[in-house]
């Protein structure tokens, strides 16, 4: 008996109408997709993206040449060498960060005595070769200078919970 | 379409006389006639393309994503890329298939797809042959279509398109059986097979004479037959939730080896199909250019209206099932489709035998 029931349910088509329903709302329910070169999601600002160094309020390199981001990063990616300035002042001469290797970790950011090297809110940086992620301190340098409004908001916002 | 047969008899008819003598009237008919096949094929074209760029957003809206919309103004030069980028690809051949019928493949599976056009009519007498026989002649037409289907699947020598090539044309010729037999419920109604008769013969009867000519048309008196037929149609175009033919995720179908140009046609097909099939239900079941009330204009209009409903059905039911196991199918097929019209035919002959016929 149950299965001559089952043969007219079926018959009535009742549950292909009803996953059509489910199918017709979502034909008019409102569309969550972000348009991504126009629109962008809100970033944290403990957002990690391409790294920059700082520089202090008089132009000043903020990076004192301790090494403990090299010494802290866990995929060795940041090579640094350092010399003393004309002022006697220990002062890096090469800092480079191989992105190839970077895990975004955040450590460097977190080791950093001085604040000198960031991580960033910016994210779009592909290049077309390998040798193009190695980033130099110029280009680090550059981004820092270019961002730093956003970077001192970014981190004064967070220093509560440092 | 007699415009087009005056506007060129009066452009071209003095110089085509001198031209051609006494053989004028022959040439003048093949002119007028390959005229008129370029502006039914033009437009399918293009409703063609435009339909894969539907089926894309419609499926997108219902699977909460905004579909394509970077090319051109929301997305609507897309089929166009999609066409340029097929034609730019190159047509691979696989070695040891049978290199002509693999090429012939698609245009088996187009070609028909096309030439059944010539009979459908799209407003009253506004058709390109209009035999006494059309439904017939269709029904002829469309079924060398599951040629192209076993051709491509034998031809590319491989035994995934072979067994691809096999299932189709078993389903194929599996829903063609239910699809007939749903016609012929429709011929025995309208006794006639012109389908310009079976859509005058819908414009008529108790609710028609009210003005509610909608309540007429063949899809209420018939209506398991409509259901009927509307599934098999998305059997015959191996449209999901039927396309073990294409079974692209997981059985790979019979255009496993095809490529570029050669597979755009099979897409195409496809296309044309469901627009033929989707036309040829708004003529049989939903009364073709008929106006849904009666005081509204009849017009080739409401042709347009009701195709574009039932393709959006398609699409809907696309994006809504999973695909059917092909033993489901064939059970579908067999079990349940054909016993059902069979009964129905059966229900209608009695019915129209009946005092209470409607067909009167
Ligand atoms: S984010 Fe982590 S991996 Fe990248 S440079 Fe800093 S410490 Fe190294
Ligand atoms: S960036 Fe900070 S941690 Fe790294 S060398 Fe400079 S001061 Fe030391």
């Amino acid at each position: 008996m149950a299965s001559v029931k089952d043969v007219f349910k079926s018959l009535t088509l009742g549950e292909l109408v009803s996953g059509l329903t489910v199918t017709a709302r979502a034909l008019f329910a409102p569309k969550t997709t972000v348009l991504y070169p126009e629109e962008k999601t809100p970033r944290s600002p403990r957002f990690r993206g391409m790294h920059a160094l700082r520089r202090h309020p008089d132009g000043t390199e903020r990076c004192v040449g301790c090494k403990l981001c090299e010494a802290a990063c866990p995929a060795a990616a940041i090579t640094i060498e350092i010399a003393p300035n004309e002022r006697g002042e220990r002062k890096t001469t090469r800092y480079e960060i191989d992105m190839n290797k970077c895990i975004f970790c955040g450590f460097c950011v977190e080791a950093c005595p001085v604040d000198a090297i960031v991580e960033t809110r910016f994210h779009e940086y592909c290049v077309e070769s390998r040798a193009g992620l190695v980033w130099t301190k110029d280009r680090l340098l550059d981004n820092g200078a270019r961002r730093e409004e956003e970077i001192a908001r970014d981190l004064a916002r967070d220093m509560k919970y440092r | 379409m007699r415009v087009i047969d005056d506007v060129l008899a009066f452009v071209l008819g003095g110089l085509g006389s001198r031209v051609f003598g006494a053989m004028w009237p022959n040439v003048f008919i093949a002119l007028v006639t390959l005229v008129k096949i370029a502006c039914i094929v033009a437009p399918l074209m293009l409703s063609m393309a435009y339909l894969t760029l539907l089926e894309r957003k419609i499926i997108g809206w219902m699977q909460a994503r905004l579909g394509p919309n970077r090319v051109g103004p929301f997305g609507l030069a897309q089929p166009f890329a999609d066409g340029l980028k097929l034609l730019f690809k190159e047509i691979v051949i696989p070695s040891g298939a049978d290199k002509w019928v693999f090429l012939a493949a698609p245009v088996f599976a187009i070609a028909p797809a096309l030439a059944a056009w010539a009979v459908v009519p799209f407003d009253d007498g506004l058709v390109l042959a209009d035999v006494n026989a059309g439904l017939l002649t269709l029904m002829a037409i469309t079924s060398i279509g599951v040629y192209g289907v076993v051709l491509a699947g034998w031809s590319s020598n491989s035994r995934y398109a072979f067994l691809g090539g096999m299932r189709s044309a078993a389903q194929l010729i599996s829903y063609e059986v239910a699809m007939g037999l749903a016609l012929i419920v429709v011929v025995m109604v309208s006794n006639s097979l012109n389908l310009g008769d079976i859509v005058r013969s819908q414009g008529k009867g108790l609710f028609a004479n009210a003005g509610f000519s909608v309540l007429s048309w063949n899809w209420l008196p018939l209506f398991p037959v409509f259901i009927v037929y509307l599934v098999s149609i998305v059997a015959e175009t191996n449209r999901a939730p039927f396309d073990m033919a294409e079974g692209e995720s997981e059985i790979i179908g019979f255009h496993l080896e095809y490529s570029g140009l050669a597979f755009a046609l099979f897409y195409m097909a496809e296309y044309a199909s469901m627009i033929l099939c989707s036309t040829l239900a708004a003529l049989l079941f939903l009364g073709g250019w008929l106006s849904p009330f009666g005081f509204l204009p009849d017009g080739f209009h409401w042709l347009l209206v009701k195709v574009f409903v039932i393709l959006t059905g398609f699409l809907w039911i696309r994006a809504t099932f999973p695909r059917y196991r092909y033993d489901q199918v064939m059970r579908l097929g067999w079990k349940v489709f054909i016993p059902i019209t069979l009964l129905w035919t059966l229900v209608v002959g009695a019915w129209m035998m009946s005092p209470w016929s409607v067909w009167k």
